[in-house]
């Protein structure tokens, strides 16, 4: 598909310059290890719950750990030195070490197969879980309905009972994808809360026991309705890993995941979280999990029209993150959003011209293309005719996931009839306009071609600056949403580490394909 | 003047409503709907609209006639006073009577992520062709961006010896940007600052009086740029100073 007439030359040397990007960042990643990637692989030999004092096992173990001054050695190593040294099952050793202080470190070193191989019994009955999953969604998705976009919206009460019933009646009213927003201040928290909860601003405390109820609740309003209903949530912020973990053990199909935007939007440490992605999306790679980035929300703060080519670099250097942890194209969902101010002229043809030029340089990519918000004032009935405007791009240009627009955006979270008006209106345009798509042409060196080829010339440029200065510094250069990140500041560095030379990881292997 | 809401003749009353219940949609529910309606004495209610949302919900859209009236004489509202200045007025008024840098910290605090309130008054570009603080001759701008803390705002204002604070709460759940702001006034009155500084908030559902009433100094609403919050900013500044002297 070409037919904004994209330069392939230019979008090729994108590619290249954002491999060059990412192959640098890569060699940063190999050679590091955090808390989180730790507290992610206990998690993946079942180590789960919390103490006396509500603290989550994961976090007691890798504090223990890094006391001791011996993290960087991995969870693997200690894990199993200690399981070999004391004779114990792995839930035996833990309830020892959490009732009555029996260290964790200390015990002699084994060999890198030997670590493996102990582990093994633990982490090969959560894998095989995790692949069945994997194919029981692939042959749900298979039984259902074929459509080329799927609807999503989100429930955020705070109380997962509450969503449940929210995600429920959204799945009737024609929803194909649900994500439980988390509630304010969750990415910033160092451990993952536990069990079933009720209280939270904004959205709900991405907890395993959340995830299990509601992916029960989803699929058995989904068996009522003969088709699968996604499950998203939110794997950013300070235990990227282990919610990643966390999702692939539950059967999620669908995680934000994206370093850039923690960075950015939530003052994380970018070592710390460029290395916790790379763990996680090679976690969703294993599971099936789709990705969705972040760079829509860059037009938040950035405009839309000015900097819309900061989206398309930060998509070819996601691309080419995802493809490092061994992510296909197909669970790549890149974000980019309908954000440009509605009372500048034309700006419906410049959003036309982003929404095609994302679909046609990511042919493949399950792409996420993100509501108006930003130029959104109070007024129900201009933002629902907003979102009819955006909700006409997506099916002009075969958008994959659509996160529908609220009319009530910045006044509350979602009401009940909100979310089901937003899904009438996108049904309505889908049906309308079902076959525009392929009934449009652009005319060449048109006000659309030409605003396309601006923005993809733009980014190269970009790309090629980000080349010579690197990731880090250009993020220290705030070239993205307008905002700057010191590359020793923000939440999480005491949490990365240098990995020891012996250090092994027997959930994946050292390319960072799971064992 | 006494007035109710206009349709399509003076005085008809006709008011225009949606909600849900949960209950399930059919006559009965209908018949709820209209009942609700009576119950905030709307007369003759109608529903244009109902329609199932699932799982035990349901949806209506009303019309009805309100018959009281409302004296507009006798409503007093609390707004910002001072008048609105262009972006140069301000610029001049300050290099005239303040004759150095007014110094502005903003910050969307507490929990609340959202940054495009605070972004619209201090960013450069501003919103909607209305520059914002950081454009601004004569004035230094610092917008610490979202979910800080108030010891974090109160300690950089500090800092950069501010002349005033600007706090931003855009989406809020059961109220926490209530909370939120009160605990900012209460933690500058504990340490004896509150004097000190001019503060200022602004978000979607901030109004002046609410702001009057949880202890700021101004509260901007929806539809309000950084020329109406810098031209408050130095009249009250000027005002504080003179009397002061």
């Amino acid at each position: 598909m070409n037919k904004l007439h994209l330069n392939k030359e230019t979008i090729a040397d994108c590619r290249r310059l954002a491999h060059a990007v990412a192959t640098k960042t890569q060699q940063f990643i190999d050679r590091h290890t955090t808390d989180s990637v730790e507290r992610a692989t206990l998690r993946l030999f079942g180590v789960d719950g919390v103490d006396f004092e509500d603290v989550p096992i994961p976090n007691r173990i890798v504090d223990h750990w890094k006391q001791a001054g011996v993290l960087a050695r991995g969870a693997s190593n200690l894990l199993a030195e200690a399981l070999a040294a004391t004779g114990w099952s792995l839930p035996d050793l833990v309830k020892r070490h959490i009732e009555s202080d029996v260290p964790l470190f200390g015990y002699p070193k084994l060999p890198k197969d030997r670590v493996v191989a102990i582990l093994e019994p633990y982490w090969r009955p959560i894998k095989e879980s995790i692949l069945k999953g994997r194919a029981l969604r692939e042959e749900r998705l298979a039984a259902s309905p074929k459509h080329k976009t799927d609807l999503y919206v989100i429930v955020a009460t705070g109380n997962i009972h509450e969503d449940v019933k929210q995600a429920r009646a959204a799945a009737v009213s024609g929803a194909d994808i649900i994500a439980v927003i988390r509630t304010t201040g969750q990415s910033l928290l160092d451990y993952v809360p536990y069990g079933a909860t009720t209280e939270g601003f904004g959205g709900t405390y991405a907890t395993q026991e959340n995830f299990r109820i509601m992916r029960k609740a989803l699929d058995e309003v989904g068996a009522e309705l003969g088709r699968y209903v996604k499950l998203v949530n939110y794997a950013s912020g300070l235990c990227m890993p282990e919610i990643a973990s966390m999702a692939a053990m539950e059967r999620l199909d669908v995680l934000l995941n994206d370093s850039l935007y923690g960075i950015i939007f939530r003052d994380i440490n970018m070592r710390r979280t460029i290395v916790d992605q790379s763990f996680s999306r090679r976690l969703n790679a294993l599971s099936g999990i789709i990705i969705n980035t972040g760079e829509d929300n860059y037009l938040t703060t950035s405009d839309a029209f000015d900097e819309a080519h900061t989206v398309l670099a930060s998509q070819f250097l996601n691309e080419q993150f995802a493809y490092f942890a061994g992510l296909p194209a197909n669970q790549m969902g890149l974000g980019h959003a309908f954000e440009i101010d509605p009372n500048i002229e034309n700006s419906f043809l410049y959003e036309l011209a982003q929404a095609q030029m994302a679909r046609e340089i990511f042919p493949e990519a399950p792409l996420k293309y993100m509501p108006p918000t930003k130029h959104i004032n109070g007024n129900i009935f201009r933002a629902y005719e907003q979102n009819t405007l955006f909700n006409m791009i997506v099916q002009m240009t075969d958008q994959s996931i659509h996160l529908l627009g609220m009319m009530t955006e910045a006044i509350h979270t979602p009401f009940l009839s909100d979310r089901h008006l937003a899904i009438k209106n996108a049904k309505m345009i889908q049906t309308a306009m079902a076959s525009i798509s392929s009934e449009i042409a652009f005319p060449r060196d048109g006000l659309i071609e030409t605003r396309a080829k601006s923005v993809l010339d733009r980014a190269h440029a970009l790309l090629a600056q980000v080349n010579e200065d690197g990731l880090f510094a250009t993020l220290e250069k705030g070239v993205f949403a307008g905002i700057k990140r010191l590359e020793t500041g923000g939440k999480g560095l005491s949490g990365v580490f240098l990995k020891a030379d012996d250090y092994v990881n027997a959930v994946m292997d050292e390319r960072g394909n799971a064992r | 003047m006494k007035i109710r809401p206009y349709g399509d003749t003076m005085g008809d009353g006709k008011i225009q409503l949606s909600f849900t219940l949960p209950i399930p949609y059919d006559a009965k529910g209908e018949e709820a709907a209209k009942e609700i309606a009576r119950q905030m004495k709307l007369v003759d209610p109608q529903v244009v609209h109902g329609e199932s949302l699932n799982e035990g919900f349901s949806f209506y859209i009303l019309y009805g006639r309100m018959v009281g009236e409302v004296d507009t004489d006798m409503i007093k509202v609390r707004s910002v006073e001072s008048p609105s200045r262009s972006k140069e007025d301000v610029e001049q008024l300050i290099a005239e009577k303040i004759g150095r840098d007014l110094v502005f910290v903003g910050a969307s605090t507490g929990s609340d992520a959202h940054t495009v309130g605070i972004d619209a008054i201090m960013n450069m570009k501003g919103y909607a062709g209305h520059y914002g603080l950081e454009r601004y001759k004569h004035v230094k701008a610092y917008n610490l961006g979202s979910q800080v803390t108030n010891e974090e705002l109160v300690k950089k204002a500090l800092e950069v010896d501010a002349d005033v604070l600007l706090v931003s709460q855009t989406v809020t759940q059961k109220d926490v940007h209530v909370k939120n702001m009160v605990e900012l006034v209460e933690l500058l009155e504990a340490e004896g600052l509150r004097d000190r500084f001019l503060l200022i908030c602004g978000g979607a559902r901030i109004t002046h009086e609410l702001a009057k009433e949880l202890g700021y100094d101004a509260g901007f609403g929806p539809g309000k740029y950084a020329e109406d919050v810098a031209s408050f900013a130095v009249d009250e500044w000027l005002r504080t100073h003179q009397k002061a002297r």
